[in-house]
């Protein structure tokens, strides 16, 4: 099985790669690259993300049919694809981080800052929380409801339909932390910097 | 609810470590790759490395051991000392760092905090400050490891820092640092009213009290130590349990 990290040359993606590196089976390659052709005939896809929201979408439109080649892969054929930090953020259709910016318009809803009640709440939401579980997701498997897992945002989706929402983390409000829509995953937490649990996430993405 | 973080730091000069765990069982005492793996195992919520190399020379081999502590620690990894440009931080990186903290040329150059934050965002951009009391609640930033003052006010860094696009502080007492008589509590005060992102509670730390003041009464997000790891006085797991038992809260 091929699995893709998509490098799009924004952010740091070593720690990406060193987790699912570690988790996977011999049977299983991990790829990193921003090649069409190899991400077309993947057969699942991390995004990853790191910056803000701004610097991810245009790193992405800056390779020519990138964008394309991921909805073809996400939504017309349906495969897994997970999103990590903007990586999910990008999913919504538009995000407010340095300006206003259209998103991938996969799920609808919008990114926006976290409510830090006039500084009551430090920003970023540095460090580790706990996660409340909203529905089943399937990388939840083998996970504990409140268990913990390593932030680092100061941003927050919100998508319009609640149901796809698989957990949140309380930060001043509940603060959306995991998407789960048909073959489409996110996490705001790194599951790469989360210890054994996060890496626990990832082989369930990867065995999925 | 998040909860506090304790950080064990590790100073590395020339690719070994010289202030790490001295545990008995270790196979080879000064590889920073061994020490970091055995503090993320037991419970550490970040890894911190200082690059004490003095030689230029030898400022690479910082990346080698970087990449291979991040091959099998799966925490956040805070890589400092020495870094200087853009160059430098996209390295250390690239090698699977997941923050960099930046001392002396933050102060030399602020343009460097506000370039970085907006090339690799600000969740790994730390400003370390070295700061030393001058007068009654008044403190001095110092740079090149504390050898020279830039009669810079340590409270306003810290809010410049912020601007800049800092995502977080590491603050140091140089008053306190090894003397194991605890964080200088006023200066992390202060500095954390002042500003709106963590605090990093740094020097001093003598005993668990210690720990647990820097986050109730110094306000500090999380608390980094080095001797009492280091000779082994408390591990990690002791010191959350401490702190737990204290109400303070944290990952266990």
């Amino acid at each position: 099985m091929n699995v893709t990290i998509v490098d799009y040359k924004s952010g740091n993606i070593s720690s990406v790669i060193n987790s699912f590196e570690a988790v996977a089976q011999d049977n299983i390659n991990i790829n990193v690259t921003e090649d069409l052709n190899q991400i077309k005939s993947s057969d699942k896809i991390v995004l990853p993300g790191q910056g803000s929201f701004k610097s991810c979408v245009d790193a992405l439109n800056n390779i020519s049919g990138l964008v394309d080649a991921l909805k073809d892969f996400a939504l017309v054929n349906k495969k897994p694809l997970l999103g990590i930090c903007v990586g999910l953020q990008m999913f919504a259709d538009v995000g407010y981080e340095e300006a206003e910016t259209k998103g991938l318009g996969w799920i609808p809803g919008k990114v926006s800052k976290i409510d830090n009640k006039n500084g009551k709440y430090k920003l970023p939401h540095i460090g580790w929380n706990e996660i409340e579980f909203m529905k089943n997701s399937k990388i939840f498997n083998g996970i504990e409801n409140k268990s913990h897992m390593y932030f680092v945002h100061s941003y927050e989706f919100i998508p319009e339909d609640k149901s796809v929402i698989s957990a949140t983390v309380d930060y001043s409000t509940k603060v959306v932390c995991s998407i789960e829509k048909e073959n489409l995953f996110g996490t705001q937490f790194h599951p790469e910097k989360s210890d054994k649990l996060g890496l626990q996430i990832i082989k369930n993405f990867i065995n999925l | 609810m998040l909860k506090n973080r304790i950080i064990p730091c590790l100073d590395v000069k020339n690719g070994r470590v010289v202030k790490g765990i001295n545990f008995v069982e270790l196979k080879d005492a000064g590889d920073p790759v061994e020490q970091a793996k055995i503090y993320s195992d037991s419970g550490a919520d970040e890894i911190c490395f200082l690059d004490i190399t003095a030689s230029n020379e030898n400022r690479d081999i910082i990346y080698d051991v970087v990449k291979e502590t991040s091959k099998n620690c799966f925490v956040p990894l805070t890589v400092g000392g020495g870094v200087r440009s853009i160059e430098d931080i996209n390295k250390l990186l690239n090698c699977g760092a997941d923050k960099v903290s930046i001392n002396t040329a933050a102060v030399q150059n602020p343009n460097l905090i506000k370039e970085a934050s907006k090339k690799f965002g600000s969740q790994c951009i730390v400003v370390a400050i070295d700061a030393k009391k001058t007068l009654e609640h008044k403190w001095s930033v110092f740079t090149h490891g504390g050898r020279e003052n830039t009669n810079i006010d340590a409270v306003e860094y810290a809010r410049l820092s912020e601007k800049n696009g800092a995502g977080e502080i590491l603050l140091t007492s140089m008053d306190k640092d090894g003397t194991q008589s605890g964080y200088d509590i006023d200066l992390t005060c202060q500095i954390s009213k002042a500003i709106n992102i963590p605090v990093i509670a740094s020097g001093g730390v003598g005993n668990l009290e210690h720990l647990k003041d820097g986050i109730v009464k110094g306000g500090a997000s999380a608390v980094l130590a080095a001797s009492i790891f280091h000779f082994g006085t408390f591990s990690i797991k002791e010191v959350k349990e401490y702190l737990k038992s204290k109400n303070v809260s944290v990952r266990i």
